[in-house]
């Protein structure tokens, strides 16, 4: 089984459904956030070209913040899913720094937290992740790359992709649509 | 011009605007742990070679300092941590990729053999001293009689210790600055340098001060070369390479680093250094100090400059 994610950065219009979807579902602490809008504009005025992603931590199959963490808090779940595990985790602060994306933050409690593709509370009841299932543009797709039928499967196969950075040698697995 | 705007909707505390994740422990906790690291080495190294006598200041003088230095470091480390009541976790697991987690390890064998290193020698300090009861005596014999194999595992610990310094930051790749395998034998020779210059401030004897000095203008002269050799690397690579190389050519960084290390750091008591072993009359104290200085003010800048340096993308 491998989970992973697809944005399409056509359909998303960048509203933040997604960023409080996962706020309310997760009790992100506030002034937190696991996943954010990015847009990116590019070009020469007036040809200018915008580029609306929603992002969160890419569940890197060669994580670095796995590979940093001294006590094994941070570590491969079901799927490919990283997670933190808060009574491990010592908050030194390594995978913080490992992390390319910074998609990771220092929970006021003290532990490491970040996205965890609702992975206990949501995907093994068999609902999607709370940002997929919030999004109004619908441009969230998620699922088992091993199965070619999910629905994340099936957009990859059809759509050009790319992922965040692949030259960190990290192995992204959250797809952004182009 | 063609440009490339990106504006992000997160703003997490210490994530962003720029990573601020790591605050003063961290570069204190890598300079206290190179300074003991530095110091032992030459404590096992000149007991080793049969001159303890010849180099007091080296053998048993300096390393009264360590456990102190080593405390502190760990003191640091442990402030810096926020989930400080999980602090023992550190210790149920060894974890060989993680620099964190062997550094934590090898951290917790140098400590005490730094205990054990200042027990053999504190009648130097009080000459009168008496363990009192047996068990101590008895302790104090053994360790005696195996006082070749306490240097040897006090040396290769102490090197592991001072490379880790900087291997702590070069296991990032997140870090560009930092993502350079010339790290670790970087910060092991400026731990090195700063612990011959300890040495040279506490030594009392001519002989013993000129050793170090030349064994310290040594040390200076790899760093010169390992810093310079750091920069080529990081110019001829990728961009975010370049983009880390100039944190210091130009950018933010460019005036304390060249000013406090390099210039103030290194060069300034390499030639301190020089004149004084050429026979001019100089304050002995004031080429190690500055060494020492430099040797703080490097990790604090690395440090920081390594959290502003990322991928862009
Ligand atoms: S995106 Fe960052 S936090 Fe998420 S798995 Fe990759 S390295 Fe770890
Ligand atoms: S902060 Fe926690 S999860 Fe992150 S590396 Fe340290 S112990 Fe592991």
């Amino acid at each position: 089984m491998r989970y992973a994610m697809a944005v399409d950065t056509k359909k998303c219009v960048g509203c933040s459904d997604c960023v409080v979807g996962c706020q309310t579902e997760n009790n992100v602490p506030i002034g937190y956030c696991r996943d954010w809008i990015v847009e990116v504009t590019d070009g020469t005025y007036p040809q200018l070209e915008i580029e609306i992603r929603s992002e969160r931590c890419n569940h890197c199959e060669n994580s670095p913040c796995v590979r940093c963490c001294p006590t094994g808090a941070s570590h491969y779940a079901e799927g490919g899913v990283v997670l933190v595990t808060p009574d491990e985790c010592i908050g030194c602060g390594a995978c913080i720094a490992s992390c390319p994306y910074d998609a990771r933050y220092p929970h006021p409690e003290g532990y490491v937290d970040k996205c965890t593709f609702c992975l206990d509370n949501r995907v093994k009841k068999g609902l999607d992740p709370a940002c997929v299932s919030v999004c109004p543009t619908k441009c969230m797709y998620f699922g088992d790359l091993d199965d070619p039928n999910s629905p994340v499967s099936r957009v990859l196969k059809k759509r050009k992709w790319k992922t965040l950075i692949p030259e960190a040698g990290t192995n992204p697995q959250l797809y952004f649509l182009i | 011009m063609r440009e490339e705007l990106i504006v992000s909707g997160r703003m997490n505390r210490l994530i962003d605007p720029g990573l601020h994740i790591w605050h003063w422990h961290i570069p204190l906790y890598l300079f206290l742990g190179g300074l003991a690291a530095g110091i032992l080495f030459f404590a096992a190294l000149v007991t080793i070679q049969g001159k303890a006598d010849k180099y007091p200041a080296a053998a048993r003088l300096a390393p009264f300092a360590t456990p102190i230095l080593l405390s502190i470091g760990l003191l640091a480390l442990l402030l810096d941590l926020n989930h400080k009541l999980y602090f023992w976790r550190l210790y149920t697991t060894i974890r060989l990729e993680s620099p964190m987690s062997w550094g934590a390890w090898t951290l917790m064998v140098v400590t005490p053999l730094s205990i054990v290193w200042c027990a053999l020698n504190i009648r130097d300090i009080f000459p009168g001293w008496d363990w009192k009861y047996p068990v101590l005596i008895r302790l104090e014999k053994f360790f005696k009689q195996n006082l070749l194999t306490i240097s040897w595992i006090l040396l290769v610990s102490s090197l592991i210790l001072g490379v880790y310094t900087g291997i702590l930051f070069s296991a990032f790749n997140a870090r560009p600055l930092w993502n350079t395998s010339i790290l670790g034998p970087l910060f092991l020779t400026s731990g090195l340098s700063t612990g011959a210059a300890a040495i040279v401030l506490l030594s009392r004897n001519t002989a013993e001060r000129h050793y170090f000095t030349r064994i310290d203008l040594m040390l200076i002269g790899i760093e010169i070369f390992l810093i310079i050799h750091m920069f080529m690397g990081f110019l001829a690579s990728t961009q975010v390479h370049i983009e880390a190389a100039q944190l210091f050519l130009g950018g933010p960084y460019t005036t304390v680093f060249w000013l406090f290390v390099f210039s103030l750091g290194l060069l300034l008591p390499a030639i301190l250094e020089i004149l004084e072993l050429r026979g001019f009359s100089m304050p002995h104290w004031l080429a190690p100090v500055l060494v020492l200085f430099g040797g703080l003010m490097f990790r604090f800048i690395m440090a920081y400059a390594g959290q502003a340096s990322r991928w862009l993308y």
